[in-house]
């Protein structure tokens, strides 16, 4: 006999249907819901640091392989995912969104983007996903911005953001405050004027556009010589943070274009390599800082903003933490701006010091040239576009980097590699590679530092250079990887190794964790795959 | 009326076409615009006499008419042959050319927004479908249903609903070893596992091993015969044929 809902039950069903599922109140407060994950970093103040600790520093050796889900892309993979409820979002590159089961990796739905032609510098990847209610947004590589139901994996609205014939395109995770959604754009090695936008979350209408160089009679115009600033670069490309007691976003621009070349565009070049203080209703800049005036060497200042509340010389300080592309580490007051403290964290010669407010000491002579000059660190940076995480139960920052890079800067032309291996400079390349390290050569490190002085207080040493992040627990664990295709999981104290795993291609994106039934997950992708680990 | 309305839709045609899907229909005008649009134009009515986007051809062909004359042409005249062409684009082309057909047949007899009227009022259908984010999850997505489905397929639908459910559409109900029963429609499933949407709007995922009893269930949309009038049931198609999918902004 047939069974048929009548269509009163069809209505009563309705009625019944689940309320949307991730208020903006949990975004802001993640710790109450500590088995999710809501956003690209787990928090808005981008800590990327979670509350549980059923995995620890004593049980971490025995973590094993619960699942993995291979992406039918040969893209890097450097998304992190999002996990809501048990249910695990991501995006498979270019820009397929993907709701998994997070507890065996069997997929609910796939929503496929088919992008236009577009021109990517690096790669066509995405690194992740917003959510709010049962919305989720992203941004694609031919410069859209999408709304997708989260339970149905339907298209809800898509917003042109900009045109992607013009060399725009979108391969940050957007951001969401309240009822807008943020996103900006890359393309800054391709000419762009770069820029932050706010959509409205229920339609995807424009609010509001931050341009990040300013435009004729807007102050810092005077920064671009000629009409240099009309394609200048300094684009938003990566996650931006929030600060709810201020209401200000914050976010990294790139560098200015053209990239190795500054005879075209002299002057500072504001506000390329900088961090902007936007506020988040209107997008007006309340500060900036900017980290690398003149930039010649493809210094993106476009790092994870890390928001910490730090007792700083006695007093409480709510702060900015910032290892950047420079080879620099920053304390910022979020607040106001102010330069704090600053120092190399790897071998840094292009400048020897800072003035009172900040800004770097050229050293002389370290400057593009036409018979090539040696410059630290590697046009690709101490770190790229990696995020750190800080743990406010160890006091300490992890950031996964590069030690000892350089290169030889000429005067209008592309950088050249120092060293035996020439393929360290690589950025869009998904496969392993063998591991030719030598003396000459960069290498990969996961280090914790103490951030009221920047000092080290550990380090590990990766087999290869990284373009991988980190996230510590309560648990007293940190993880990380790199180009070796090694996931490990390290003391958060001492950085002692407690366990690795071998996952046959390099890890290029950011790890996460989750539990659903009181049971802990960890997540990192690599290579083309995500692979989720637990106890037994 | 609405019997011999019925009736026209499902003619001679139709049985080669309850096969397609909206999907064909889709690949079917791609390989249209690919093949044909070059000398019959975009919308089919470039060469005089002959409108193929609204179904008029020299003589009433059957299927398999077209079919031979899309893939061998008509000798002695300027229609060519394609010789690349598989039969399954042939199929294709002509499931397109017959829902442009239908199409057109329904659209002179239904107001859209009439149509919308009644899918909000009389017709509760937002209490199971979903429009542009609003209504329900649980039965199809309507908000491009215009694109890929004829409106002859959504009459069928709408008056017979368990003749042709697709793939994504069907409804599956699992009772677990500890006795809970789920039902919603069916996502996904393998040797191990099943993924569901149940009736609450949540992504349910189950171990095949946890599982005592899961089956198919017969569609849950009642049928609109005896409900709907004949004028009603057109307006109402055509409110969903015109569901193509959100603007860009």
């Amino acid at each position: 006999m047939k069974t048929r809902f009548p269509l009163l039950c069809c209505l009563l069903l309705a009625s019944a249907a689940s309320l949307a599922q991730v208020s903006f109140d949990q975004i802001l407060k993640p710790d109450a819901q500590p088995g999710n994950w809501l956003s690209y970093s787990r928090s808005l103040t981008n800590q990327r640091y979670s509350p549980l600790d059923q995995v620890n520093a004593t049980n971490a050796g025995k973590l094993q392989l619960q699942w993995v889900w291979q992406a039918h892309t040969l893209e890097k993979f450097e998304a992190t995912p999002l996990v809501v409820n048990g249910v695990l979002y991501t995006v498979q590159a270019p820009n397929d969104v993907v709701a998994l089961d997070a507890v065996t990796g069997r997929i609910f739905w796939t929503y496929s983007h088919q992008p236009a032609p577009s021109r990517t510098c690096c790669g066509r990847v995405n690194r992740g996903l917003a959510i709010l209610g049962d919305t989720l947004f992203m941004g694609t590589v031919d410069a859209h911005l999408l709304a997708i139901d989260a339970k149905s994996g339907q298209l809800l609205w898509d917003t042109v953001v900009a045109d992607a014939a013009q060399q725009f395109s979108i391969t940050m995770p957007p951001m969401v405050v309240r009822d807008k959604v943020y996103i900006g754009t890359a393309g800054g090695d391709l000419g762009i004027r770069g820029f932050v936008a706010a959509y409205e979350i229920s339609t995807g209408k424009e609010v509001w556009r931050h341009y990040t160089i300013p435009a004729p009679g807007e102050a810092g115009n005077d920064t671009w010589s000629g009409d240099s600033w009309q394609k200048g670069g300094a684009s938003i490309w990566n996650a931006g943070a929030y600060d709810p007691d201020t209401n200000l976003t914050f976010w990294g621009t790139g560098n200015p274009a053209p990239d190795w070349d500054g005879r075209t565009r002299l002057g500072d070049n504001l506000y390329s390599d900088s961090v902007l203080a936007l506020d988040a209703d209107t997008g007006a800049m309340k500060w900036h800082y900017q980290f690398t005036p003149h930039d010649e060497l493809d210094y993106d200042s476009t790092q994870v903003p890390v928001l910490a509340d730090l007792n700083w010389q006695g007093k409480p300080r709510k702060v900015m933490l910032w290892a950047n592309r420079n080879g620099l580490m920053y304390v910022l007051d979020r607040i106001t701006g102010e330069f704090l403290l600053g120092k190399p964290y790897v071998e840094v010669n292009w400048m020897d010091g800072f003035d009172s407010k900040g800004r770097p000491h050229r050293t002389p002579g370290i400057v593009p040239s036409p018979q090539g000059t040696l410059v630290r660190p590697h046009v690709h940076g101490a770190i790229n576009w990696a995020p750190p995480s800080y743990s406010p139960k160890t006091g300490l920052l992890y950031v996964a980097h590069w030690e000892h890079s350089g290169i030889v800067a000429i005067e209008g032309q592309f950088p050249q590699s120092v060293g035996i291996n020439t393929r360290q400079t690589t950025m869009s390349d998904a496969a392993l590679e063998p591991f030719f390290n030598n003396e000459d050569e960069a290498r990969g490190v996961i280090r914790a530092y103490d951030p009221a002085t920047l000092t080290p207080v550990w380090e590990y040493s990766l087999g290869n250079i990284t373009w991988g992040g980190t996230l510590s627990t309560a648990g007293d664990v940190v993880f990380g990887g790199g180009k070796d295709g090694y996931f490990v999981a390290l003391d958060a104290k001492n950085g002692k190794l407690l366990w690795k795993a071998a996952l046959g291609g390099q890890v290029n994106a950011g790890p996460m964790t989750y539990a659903v039934n009181g049971k802990q997950y960890v997540g990192i992708a690599a290579g083309t795959a995500l692979f989720v680990f637990a106890l037994p | 009326m609405l019997f011999v309305w019925f009736c026209l839709l499902t003619g001679s045609h139709f049985a080669m076409a309850q096969h397609e899907t909206g999907a064909d229909v889709f690949s079917g005008e791609q390989a249209f615009q690919n093949y044909c649009a070059n000398c019959h134009g975009k919308t089919g009515n470039q060469i005089a006499n002959v409108d193929l986007g609204h179904g008029n051809f020299r003589k009433p062909y059957t299927d398999e008419e077209l079919m031979t004359i899309v893939m061998k042409g008509i000798p002695n005249t300027p229609m060519p042959g394609t010789p690349t062409m598989s039969k399954e684009q042939a199929v294709q082309i002509v499931a397109y050319l017959r829902s442009r057909s239908v199409l057109q047949d329904v659209g002179a007899g239904g107001d859209a927004a009439r149509g919308m009227a009644l899918y909000a009022g009389k017709g509760e259908c937002s209490a199971c479908h979903r429009v542009n984010g609003q209504g329900s999850r649980l039965g199809p997505e309507l908000s491009k249903i215009g694109m890929v489905r004829t409106s002859n397929q959504l009459v069928t639908s709408l008056l017979d609903p368990d003749r042709e459910v697709q793939a994504n559409n069907r409804f599956y109900s699992v009772t677990t070893k500890s006795g809970e029963s789920v039902s919603g429609r069916l996502l996904n499933h393998d040797a191990y596992t099943v993924q569901l949407l149940d009736t609450r709007e949540q992504l349910r995922s189950f171990n095949q091993a946890d599982l005592q009893k899961a089956a198919f269930l017969a569609s849950p949309m009642p049928s609109l015969r005896g409900k709907f009038n004949d004028q009603e049931l057109a307006d109402l198609v055509q409110y969903l044929v015109s569901l193509r999918g959100a603007d860009k902004k």
